[in-house]
């Protein structure tokens, strides 16, 4: 029988009444980096909630594959933090913030065994650790997992804890703005909506961590999920955050292309790490050519573009892409060592992966760039508003390599939580103001209220296009021109977004509110990547193919100046020369040599 | 709606739509949508949303089979939407939200009572202390694998017969799957036997495995998880059904 229990509130889409409720941390976001901040903010002591966009336990790291990354040494015993931070720093492309990098080699390890006494289950090495994987541009075998499934065990043991200390949490409630007092210009609140009944909601806190991660849905090819929206870069931005190096994205060299419907779905690199080979059309061993040391698992922007090279000039499959072969690892050890992407493929594209090859191609994947923060705190310039994971900036410079993302949401979620934890011991509660706030209801009510206003789904679509098309993995001035000419031009159609229906659960209302951030994204994107004229890491550019250390060792910084969108350029944080020591040692050059 | 004169292939989707505060409201909904290939029912979902009715809802996120957000019942059998080709199905297609859950509106449903239910469960208590390196084995992981794989789509709390009638009085199969990954942790040191016999009701279930037909992730939840739950309730107290099952397939 069908359920009556359940009651809910119909909200009048013009209802412009609100609940109000109070914390002292509020983190938003529920994947690896706001399940780790909740974590800490609520031990020591701090009054917290936790928001997000999905039912808890859903967020987009569940999707994570490969492993995390961390030195502990059990395998290879000659690893340790240097060179882990060395591996991040070089293939980052110099890019990255060397303090940020530092506290992210040396907590990595601790953040791994800190999930295992949690209750995750890693694999085993034979002497009865965790066990290590190789991954793409990783000096030694690196990576700890959980077969194909990290991300989920990382989310299932946080939520685990998250669910036993009982700290507050509201999911299915998306953060619209947020509040600084008037006079002090620190945090002082935000506004939300529940999801499920459209209700808004006024949260008044102290202090603010964005844990929002990437924004991947504003490419039409991406393996991101729905709530990779951008919403954070927006919400930080529109608040006076400074953005950094937002023209750095990831596209992952294997993504699905057939059929349709799963284009850009992740082939995760462990196949490379477990023994996958790339093919050309031809049958050709492709990366031979442009990294003969590490081959099939060089960095993902050197494989992206080596793939990329390989369609454009016509060495492609009928489909537009390369192949990737792992059925010589046997039936048996491809069910044990990657069930994930077996099940996927038959059930996905009804391919059997232990007797066809699979078909690949580039799909964007991680945004590198982000809210610019202070590397011992996760703070931004904004005093109370805290950011971790991939929203946040710092770590990656301008090309992450695999894994390197799980430790980075645990070690920096927990910093961003003790950090904000602190800040509200000697913060007083900050005003709202009355205009602030009735002006932000009228801005995320307009769609209902617009009886011509554009479909929101149409305009994501054009969004997602126009990416793909002039921003895509190699650009130049001329298409970033006109990509940044149709992004205005979608702008303006945005003002006048129609939603229809009631306010619960209405996907036309949330995807107005996604418009309106991945605009200002992409705007920040473009903008940025006009701005480097050379070509580094993910950031490719035809019209400056060269790397240009002599000019560009530089962060873009995105920043309002007087209502405008502006960009600056700050040079790379200069590293103490004990550590520029550990960035230059022999074989990294010697890699680098053979390089193309 | 339909478009005529247009030769592509079209699927046809009937959609529940209601509000759970009024269920004099219930319906069902028509909508052609053109075919692509391999395309899944929540691309069809979509396909709605963005050309016919914006006001549909419907859960999703991942559209990868990952999160377990998308859960709903097609043609009457508890699937995930973004993992169920539309090509599976000759004719009309039906989606309805799951009915063991409370209705919030059209294909959406309140599943936080899950979330109290797992709260219920004793929390994982390692037997050894986090001073040190621990050491345990490949073998020793397999056991409680299997059930970490789970994905939170609650289908199989949807198809339980108990959970659908005597919701109170039973976990349900997932939780059993998430108390069996506990249990045969390595590293756990609970007795979770009382527990399952006294709150967790799994007394009520009897086995009829159809939990373990519809896990889009492959689980066998009643051979792997509830059986051996029953039995180490059973070492302590006397199990009938397990007496029986263990009669009739010879298993031990
Ligand atoms: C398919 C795939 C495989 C990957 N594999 C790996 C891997 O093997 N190793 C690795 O290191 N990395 C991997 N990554 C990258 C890694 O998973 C992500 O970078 C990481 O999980 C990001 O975590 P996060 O906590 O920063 O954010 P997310 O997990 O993205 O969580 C964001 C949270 O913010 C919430 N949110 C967003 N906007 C709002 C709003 N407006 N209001 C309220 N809440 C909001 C969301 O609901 C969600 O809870 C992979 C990524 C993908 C897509
Ligand atoms: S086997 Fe038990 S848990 Fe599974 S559906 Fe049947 S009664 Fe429910
Ligand atoms: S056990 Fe299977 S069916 Fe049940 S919630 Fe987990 S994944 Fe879904
Ligand atoms: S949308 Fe995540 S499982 Fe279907």
């Amino acid at each position: 029988m069908w359920s009556t229990t359940s009651s809910q509130k119909q909200f009048d889409p013009a209802d412009e009444s609100y609940e109000t409720t109070s914390c002292d941390v509020l983190i938003v976001g529920a994947g690896g980096a706001g399940m780790r901040a909740a974590i800490e903010s609520f031990d020591k002591g701090a009054k917290t909630l936790l928001v997000c966009k999905s039912l808890l336990g859903k967020a987009h790291t569940v999707m994570a594959e490969g492993g995390i990354a961390a030195a502990l040494a059990n395998i290879d015993p000659q690893d340790n933090w240097k060179i882990h931070f060395s591996d991040t720093i070089v293939e980052g492309q110099q890019l990255s913030n060397w303090r940020i990098a530092e506290i992210f080699a040396k907590e990595a390890p601790e953040r791994v065994m800190e999930l295992e006494y949690y209750g995750a289950l890693f694999d085993r090495t034979e002497d009865g650790k965790i066990m290590q994987r190789p991954f793409g541009a990783h000096s030694y075998r690196r990576l700890c997992y959980i077969g194909d499934r990290t991300g989920l065990e990382l989310i299932r043991t946080l939520e685990d804890q998250v669910l036993k200390r009982n700290i507050p949490y509201m999911d299915e409630t998306e953060i619209t703005w947020i509040f600084k007092d008037p006079a002090t210009g620190a945090v002082s609140g935000a506004l939300a909506i529940k999801i499920t009944t459209g209700e808004l909601l006024l949260i008044k806190c102290k202090a603010i961590i964005l844990a929002t991660g990437g924004c991947g849905k504003v490419y039409a090819v991406t393996s991101n999920s729905w709530e990779s929206t951008g919403d954070g870069i927006a919400l930080a931005y529109r608040a006076g955050a400074e953005l950094m190096d937002m023209e750095m994205i990831q596209f992952h060299p294997t993504g699905m292309i057939y059929p349709a419907g799963v284009r850009g779905m992740l082939i995760t690199e462990a196949v490379r790490g477990e023994g996958g080979i790339l093919t050309n059309a031809k049958g050709e061993r492709f990366m031979e050519k442009y990294d003969p040391k590490r081959l099939d698992l060089s960095a993902r922007d050197v494989v992206s573009r080596s793939i990329y090279t390989e369609i454009q000039e016509g060495r492609g499959t009928p489909n537009g892409a390369v192949y990737l072969d792992i059925r010589h690892l046997g039936a048996e050890r491809i069910k044990e060592k990657l069930p994930s992407m077996y099940y996927q493929f038959l059930e996905f594209a009804g391919i059997d992966i232990t007797k066809q090859k699979m078909e690949v191609a580039p799909t964007v994947h991680y945004q590198m760039g982000g809210i610019r923060v202070v590397p011992d705190t996760c703070e931004t310039n904004i005093h109370g508003l805290f950011a971790a994971g991939e929203v946040a900036c710092g770590l990656h410079g301008g090309n992450r390599l695999g894994g390197n993302s799980l430790s980075d949401i645990l070690v920096f979620g927990r910093r961003a939580g003790l950090a904000a934890s602190e800040y509200i011991k000697n913060t007083p509660q900050g005003e709202v103001a009355g205009q602030d706030l009735s002006g932000e209801i009228k801005r995320i009510l307009a769609p209902f209220k617009s009886l011509n206003g554009a479909n929101p789904f149409d305009l994501k679509d054009r969004i997602a296009a126009t990416m793909w098309k002039y921003v895509g993995i190699v650009r130049n001035e001329i298409d970033l021109r006109k990509g940044l000419e149709e992004i205005g031009l979608i702008k303006l159609d945005s003002k006048n977004l129609q939603a229809k229906g009631a306010r619960a659960f209405n996907q036309s209302w949330a995807d107005s509110m996604a418009v309106w951030n991945m605009v200002l994204d992409c705007e920040a994107i473009i903008r940025s990547a006009l701005t480097r004229k050379e070509s580094r890491g993910a950031h490719t550019r035809s019209d400056y193919p060269k790397k240009d250390d002599a000019n560009w060792m530089v962060n873009i910084i995105t920043k309002q100046k007087d209502g405008q969108m502006i960009q600056e350029v700050v040079p790379v944080p200069k590293m103490p020369p004990e550590y520029e020591a550990l960035i230059n040692r022999e074989e990294i050059l010697a890699w680098k040599k053979n390089v193309k | 709606m339909e478009k005529s004169g247009n030769q592509r292939k079209q699927v046809t989707l009937r959609i529940f739509r209601g509000l759970g505060s009024d269920r004099s409201k219930d319906r069902y909904e028509v909508f052609n949508v053109p075919y692509e290939d391999g395309m899944v029912v929540l691309n069809a979902v979509h396909y709605i949303q963005s050309h016919f009715d914006s006001s549909l809802s419907a859960r999703w996120n991942c559209k990868a089979g990952r999160c377990g957000s998308c859960s709903a019942e097609i043609n009457g059998f508890p699937r995930l939407m973004c993992k169920t080709p539309v090509a599976m199905f000759g004719g009309e297609i039906t989606v309805e939200p799951m009915r063991a859950f409370p209705l919030l509106r059209d294909l959406v449903t309140d599943v936080q009572d899950n979330y109290e239910i797992a709260k219920n469960i004793p929390a994982f208590t390692p037997k050894e202390s986090t001073d040190h390196t621990w050491i345990f084995f490949q073998r020793d992981v397999e056991k409680s694998r299997e059930f970490r794989k789970c994905i939170e789509c609650f289908l199989c709390q949807d198809i339980c017969h108990v959970v659908r009638e005597h919701k109170a009085d039973y976990i349900g199969p997932r939780f059993v799957v998430k108390a069996a990954s506990l249990d045969m942790h390595p590293m756990d040191s609970l007795n979770r036997s009382s527990f399952m016999k006294n709150s967790a009701g799994l007394g009520y279930c009897n086995i009829t495995k159809c939990c373990q037909e519809v896990c889009p992730e492959h689980i066998i939840i009643t051979d792997n998880a509830i059986i051996p739950e029953k039995e180490r309730v059973v070492d302590r107290n006397y199990d009938p059904l397990v007496w029986i099952y263990r009669k009739i397939t010879g298993k031990s």
